[in-house]
């Protein structure tokens, strides 16, 4: 639908098939490669992604269902300046979301001055009562955030989602990466990419810097909900490339608001918990009581400041989508600051004018549950059916408040291999942003994922969307070179 | 490392070796099977069946029933192909612990298995007992280029203690099966299963360097057992369960309880021959053996705390 009209990361937004200034070294490769070479490669980067078993499983199909999330051949590439505005908003964003965090669990001022709600905060079912007042190691609650960006032109790039939770995703960039470096090295020579792989090690950095301060010698692990989890290959990846241990809740025990985990030896005494299970299911004598994936007395031995769990608990008050929109004033509340990244403007529901506009507009919005993600729960208005929209409406009308709606953007679109040779499609871009003790740290690149159906706009690895590399230039490249 | 890791690959040895031998139990049986008529088909699948604990079944044409029975039925927990899902699962799970290798190889045993259902003719059995048979080499390569450590010692435990166990009961199943009362002892149809136990365990010629006398059951119960040039006699893998709990030992230097069983087995068995098994009763022997090498693996998952 928007494919006539999206610019193209590549072309611009004229037809002229002339590469933007910079690109052309892009276009020449694609020019001087043939399409059964760039099969060939594809096929080799997929088979060695199930061989690896890099595979993902969807919910809601039956538990043995794997697949390898398709990989396009084709990176998509960013100038030196392009990443350097979009690193300094991220900076800016993450900063302001863990001072957001730190005052809503704490002196709550934003919510004294006004500047947002506060019953959309503290009546969020997001707000996590248990941690108020307990202030984490050098007050960082969202120490991984991914945020997902979207393009609509040359300079445009808006904030989608920010996601402070436990984004996942990070495991592409660095998998693409190897293939990429493996099957196409000729690109290198061509373009100075910075490197991601030392992404691992930056984290490892990042749950060190934050250890309780009584741990001399912290012991860090990764909690995972276990092996038939959709991500727990990166979990694996990401354990493993640390070097610390990858844990179920069932390798922890806690004694006496102490977090230990079985090892053939006997107890080792655990310090930070990179913790890959939700908030919901972390210690069932909090939360979820049915859960079987947590730790028993988990919260406790948090909460005595025995333990740094990342991201801390209760991050999600800061990517909730009904806070997604106050984003703007947050960032400028607490950096002084306009918001260097832009949102996509959003109409909140639970405001009888923005319900009224987006009734009146189903078939253009873009309609989600702010509890929602994995574009499951969402309504695409354009491209749904007539009577999609109507049960929509009326799952809207009944409960206002759970919904925003976003004007459905041209996303920008990037060159992919298909077999009937080279197409357009959407993408969007999931950067990974670290924070510790020293402040934060961002890898120059990211997940780009893309819409593998033509016209479509969902990215979604769940619902039929692919990925592939992304570039992040050192240097600008010379101009027609 | 973790407790529930050192599960995963000890069990990982275990079905890995578990598919390995039933691959070969196949191969054999259908073999074997090969040499007589319809009603000597059927008794060489049951016997199949007896050597992995199974309940008689309809073994149907060309005992297309026990091969679907063993090698890919998902109601046989110890079909190959549950052998090889529930060993991926555990790799999936212990994926820290393997190298990129050992992981691939166990991943591609499952890539290629996965989708199997049938077993189709005799023919295409041989060829997925092929297929299988490299797959499970690639594995052990791939194991014996690992670095000597916890992960390495915990995998090889789990195979010795399995293999133990699958040569007794297939000693067991075929002398209590092929010696029945007034038949003659080295008959025609006793050779051919004799001679296929040897196949089973891949030392048809090294028999014959061993011993320079024909086929003779206690002298193939003697190789089986005692034999430690043999790495599937119930000597060589006691042996070896010996040496790799020592390694754990000369690490952290504890040892344990399944440390002293392991070895008051081993000098147990130093000291027997099998003229004297024989004369107690080869079938209870191999019963008890059995058992103490349950004990064992009991002891070893107490041991690291993971019982």
């Amino acid at each position: 639908m928007a494919d006539g009209s999206a610019f193209d990361e590549l072309w611009g937004t004229g037809r002229g098939r002339k590469a933007r200034p910079g690109f052309e070294a892009l276009a020449r490769w694609l020019a001087d490669t043939p399409a059964i070479e760039l099969d060939r490669r594809q096929q080799a980067a997929e088979s060695a992604f199930r061989s690896l078993g890099i595979t993902f499983s969807v919910y809601g199909e039956e538990a043995a269902a794997e697949r390898i999330i398709p990989f396009d051949i084709i990176p998509r590439i960013f100038s030196a300046a392009e990443w350097e505005r979009l690193s300094s908003g991220l900076e800016q964003r993450v900063r302001a979301i863990n001072l957001f965090i730190d005052d809503v669990y704490g002196a709550r001022k934003i919510l004294k001055d006004g500047i947002v709600p506060a019953d959309i905060v503290l009546n969020n079912p997001q707000y996590c009562i248990p941690v108020a007042g307990a202030r984490p190691p050098h007050g960082v609650y969202a120490h991984i955030c991914g945020i997902d960006l979207v393009r609509t032109g040359a300079d445009d790039f808006l904030v989608l989602e920010d996601n402070a939770r436990t984004p996942s995703g990070v495991s592409y960039m660095i998998e693409n990466r190897d293939a990429m470096l493996r099957l196409c090295p000729e690109l290198f020579d061509i373009f100075p990419v910075r490197p991601v792989d030392s992404y691992p090690e930056l984290l490892r950095e990042t749950l060190y810097s934050v250890a309780p301060d009584r741990a001399r010698q912290p012991v860090c692990v990764l909690l995972t909900p276990g092996h038939h989890n959709s991500a727990f290959y990166e979990h694996s990846f990401l354990a493993d490339n640390m070097g610390i241990e990858l844990v179920e809740g069932r390798d922890l025990e806690v004694d006496d608001d102490v977090v230990w985990m079985k090892t053939i030896d006997g107890r080792v005494r655990v310090d930070v918990i990179y913790r890959r299970v939700d908030d919901a299911f972390l210690d069932p004598l909090v939360f979820r009581p049915d859960s079987l994936l947590g730790v028993p007395g988990l919260m406790a031995a948090y909460l005595a400041g025995n333990v740094t769990l990342v991201n801390a608990p209760g991050t999600g008050i800061a990517d909730d989508k009904a806070i997604y929109s106050y984003m703007p004033e947050i960032v400028r509340y607490y950096t002084g600051e306009d918001a260097r990244l832009a949102n996509v403007e959003t109409w909140r529901c639970r405001d009888p004018k923005a319900l009224r506009h987006t009734l009146a507009n189903l078939d253009k919005l873009v309609v989600k549950l702010v509890d929602g993600s994995g574009g499951y729960g969402m309504l695409v208005g354009p491209t749904a059916s007539k009577a999609e929209i109507e049960a929509f409406g009326a799952a809207l009308k009944a409960e206002p408040d759970r919904y925003i709606a976003q004007p459905t953007l041209a996303l920008s679109t990037v060159p992919i291999h298909t077999e009937s040779g080279m197409a357009p499609r959407h993408v969007d871009f999931r950067p990974f942003v670290l924070t510790g003790a020293d402040g934060v740290t961002i890898v120059p690149g990211g997940l780009t994922r893309v819409a593998l159906r033509k016209g479509s706009l969902v990215v979604n690895s769940s619902q039929g969307g692919g990925t592939k590399d992304s570039f992040v230039l050192a240097a600008e490249p010379e101009a027609g070179a | 490392m973790l407790s529930r890791t050192a599960a995963s690959l000890y069990w990982i040895g275990r079905y890995m070796e578990r598919a390995e031998f039933t691959t070969r139990l196949v191969e054999a049986t259908i073999r074997l099977a090969a040499l007589g008529g319809h009603a000597h088909v059927d008794r060489a699948w049951q016997s199949a069946l007896r050597v992995v604990g199974a309940p008689p079944l309809d073994t149907g044409k060309e005992g297309y029933g026990a091969r679907r029975y063993l090698a890919l039925s998902p109601d046989n927990s110890a079909s190959i192909k549950s052998c090889i899902i529930l060993a991926r699962d555990n790799a999936r799970a212990a994926r820290t612990a393997l190298t990129r290798e050992v992981w691939e190889a166990i991943n591609r045993a499952w890539l290629m298995i996965e989708a199997r259902t049938s077993p189709g003719g005799v023919q295409q059995t041989l060829n997925l007992v092929e297929e299988l048979k490299a797959e499970t080499r690639g594995f052990e390569g791939a194991l014996a280029r690992m670095l000597r450590s916890e992960g390495y010692w915990f995998m090889r435990l789990g195979s010795m203690i399995e293999r133990g166990d699958a040569t007794a009961r297939l000693l067991d199943v075929k002398y209590y099966l092929l010696l029945p009362e007034g038949q003659e002892v080295g008959g025609k149809l006793d050779r051919d299963q004799w001679t296929t136990i040897l196949d089973i365990v891949s030392a048809k010629t090294a028999y014959r360097h061993l011993y320079r006398e024909g086929l003779k059951p206690w002298l193939v119960a003697d190789m089986l057992v005692f034999r430690r040039e043999l790495p599937r006699s119930l000597a060589w893998t006691a042996e070896q369960t010996v040496d790799q709990l020592g390694e754990f030992g000369s690490r952290s230097g504890r040892q344990g309880p399944a440390d002293r069983l392991a070895r008051q087995r081993l000098a147990r068995l130093d000291e027997l021959d099998v003229g004297t098994i024989f004369r107690g009763g080869l079938h209870q022997w191999l019963q008890a053996y059995v058992r103490e090498n349950n004990a064992l693996g009991d002891a070893i998952a107490g041991q690291f705390r993971f019982a």
